[in-house]
């Protein structure tokens, strides 16, 4: 993927510029720099913001966490996912009837929630991941309507208008109600994210996707079990998803059918891949970028997608890489 | 209604419904045969291809006296329309990226969905637009079912159609190359086949049918709008699979099957027509479990 073009940008002078910073970020002491900064202004930001802020904060480090959950099929292991939405839909909706209808404790479904995800990955990875990835890509594609569809056609789920009255998660004798706490519940949870997608990528199965991604054929012959390695990132992937899901719905405590509509799937995505497929401070950059720019631009409304997938082509056609790629080399590099 | 002539209508309206997608799923399986590429633009050029047709129908409706006469032009000059988009399409995004990683060409086609799609839209306001043509439907009975003068007409407009592409594949030397370039690529270059222009016939010819598919589905359900596209292009998808994606009779033996399946499915009583679509879906992921290369597909191996 990376001889594309790789050096295209570095004749420039921006090019030049935006190159040493991403060395400079590969180096270790800056990026823990960094990230300690950020981690303790991220810390102190409630203390000092609106609500809105808050809000929009909080969506941000879901939409991270989503993001990094789809970064594992699409950029780790090369998989074209896109009905990822519908994952989410599956924890959400775990999540809704388990405790609205059966009254159990928030945090007892969110196993029940992972089992149900895994379910339906292995439902639908099982039999396409053994083909071409093309098949995968729109059978992700129709599972997201089909989740939907499903979800308005049942009763246990509430049909069209959803479910409601999805109780508030309790932490330490906290009921969960405010933004504030849920601010720090998903960062929390977007930090775990960074730090499982590290583990990941310089795992073993790390290693095995991105071999898998960059030739299939050579690391079948060195004894990898493609199919199964694929399997395992569509159902971690997918597992993820429906984690962020639950917890969606925790904070939304009302879900319906189309809170998880095909754009959702499309805007997640579009995050992994403005960013970098792969690397993990591209795709929150690029969830950064997904979720900010709207809210900037909240005036060109409808344009705004048209804008956005105008920016996916010509990223696609100019720099297929993302604006944050993988450096090739650098995780084997010890 | 005795259940033969149940069996009777549903036979009809599923070889009907069948030869939309079928219309569809031949796009998708073209371009699928010569460079490998789901093309997820397809569904909104079928989209595309209705509002063409309706627009153009708007201009044409008070000079031509003839209301099959209208469609007929109607249709006639937006399958070039649209052709031509297709072929647009094609230079402008995906042959920059023939050479470049799987998964790109994919996003990209994406990409082009989402603008096909979004400007429709916004140009539309996401409403329903009548499909007037103008046509009467007044039923007659040929034995036990029920007809109009209008789906007799579009059956057989979807039947010629594919026999002219029949003939087109196998007859013409454009043809020809076409299925030379889905066996080797480069060696169809060396032997001095023009494989780029053989795309941009490919991508002309899969868009007209798509654009001819979205005309004649606006005049049988009377509206069109900007998501009809979406539905279609999963199960022409289908379709394609079914018949064995990259084989163009496959695409039409599938689509008319697909159609056939929905219309009984959606008898059986437990099924129903809410669940239709869930329906096609189970089917798409059935073949693939058991039969990915579809019923008229060979076992293909990978070359390196």
């Amino acid at each position: 993927m990376a001889e594309i073009k790789n050096n295209s940008q570095k004749n420039t002078p921006v090019g030049m510029i935006v190159e040493q910073l991403y060395l400079f970020f590969d180096n270790k002491v800056p990026r823990y720099l960094v990230m300690s900064a950020m981690t303790a202004f991220l810390i102190y930001l409630p203390l000092s913001s609106s609500r809105f802020t808050q809000e929009i904060m909080a969506n941000l480090f879901f939409y991270v966490v989503v993001c990094l959950g789809l970064n594992i099929i699409v950029g780790f292991a090369g998989l074209l996912h896109l009905g990822y939405a519908a994952f989410f839909a599956v924890g959400a909706y775990t999540t809704g009837i388990l405790s609205s209808v059966y009254g159990v404790n928030f945090w007892l479904t969110l196993p029940f929630s992972i089992i149900a995800a895994v379910i339906a990955g292995l439902a639908i990875g099982a039999p396409t991941l053994r083909l071409r990835g093309d098949y995968l890509a729109i059978v992700t594609l129709g599972f997201g309507e089909i989740i939907r569809l499903t979800v308005r056609n049942l009763e246990i789920t509430g049909g069209a208008i959803g479910l409601i009255g999805i109780q508030r998660p309790v932490l330490f004798g906290v009921v969960l109600n405010q933004i504030t706490h849920f601010y720090y519940l998903f960062f929390i949870l977007a930090i775990i994210a960074i730090f499982v997608s590290y583990r990941l990528h310089d795992s073993r199965l790390g290693r095995a996707w991105e071999y898998i991604r960059e030739d299939e054929d050579a690391a079948s012959a060195m004894g990898i079990n493609v199919v199964s390695t694929r399997l395992y990132a569509f159902i971690i992937g997918s597992a993820f998803g429906a984690l962020a899901g639950s917890l969606y719905a925790a904070k939304m405590t009302a879900i319906s059918p189309e809170s998880f509509m095909f754009i959702h799937s499309v805007m997640i995505l579009l995050a992994v891949v403005l960013g970098g497929m792969g690397k993990i401070p591209g795709v929150i950059l690029g969830a950064v970028i997904v979720t900010l720019i709207p809210e900037l631009s909240r005036d060109i409304g409808q344009f705004r997608l048209i804008i956005f997938a105008v920016l996916l082509l010509i990223l696609m056609l100019y720099r297929p890489q993302g604006i944050w790629p993988e450096r090739q080399g650098i995780s084997t590099k010890l | 209604m005795t259940s033969w002539e149940i069996f009777l209508q549903q036979l009809f309206n599923g070889l009907l419904v069948g030869s939309f997608y079928g219309l569809v799923a031949i796009g998708y399986s073209m371009v699928y045969g010569i460079i490998k590429l789901l093309n997820f633009a397809h569904a909104d050029i079928y989209m595309c291809g209705a509002f063409s047709g309706l627009i153009i129908l708007g201009f044409l409706n008070p000079y031509v006296g003839n209301e099959w006469l209208g469609i007929i032009i109607a249709l006639l000059l937006s399958m070039v329309l649209v052709g031509l988009l297709g072929v647009v399409i094609q230079r402008v995004a995906y042959r920059p990226m023939l050479k470049a990683p799987r998964l790109s060409i994919l996003i990209t086609a994406l990409a082009v969905s989402m603008i096909l799609y979004n400007t429709v839209l916004l140009m539309t306001q996401g409403q329903y637009k009548p499909f007037t043509t103008g046509l009467t439907h007044e039923s007659f009975y040929i034995g036990a079912l029920r007809m109009t003068e209008t789906r007799m007409v579009l059956l057989l407009a979807a039947l010629v159609l594919m026999f002219l592409l029949h003939m087109f594949i196998t007859r013409t030397m454009y043809g020809k190359a076409m299925r030379a370039i889905a066996l080797d690529r480069d060696t169809c270059q060396l032997m001095g086949v023009n494989v780029y222009m053989i795309i941009a016939i490919t991508f002309f010819v899969g868009s007209a049918l798509a654009a001819a598919a979205g005309i004649m589905a606006g005049v049988y359900y009377g509206t069109v709008h900007f998501f009809m596209g979406f539905l279609i292009g999963l199960k022409a998808f289908t379709a394609a699979v079914i018949g064995g994606i990259g084989i163009i009779p496959g695409a039409m033996l599938g689509g008319l099957l697909l159609g056939l399946l929905e219309a009984f499915g959606t008898q059986i009583p437990f099924i129903g027509s809410s669940w239709r679509d869930v329906f096609t879906f189970v089917f798409l992921i059935l073949f693939l479990i058991f039969k990915p290369n579809g019923l008229l597909g060979r076992i293909e191996s990978e070359r390196m």
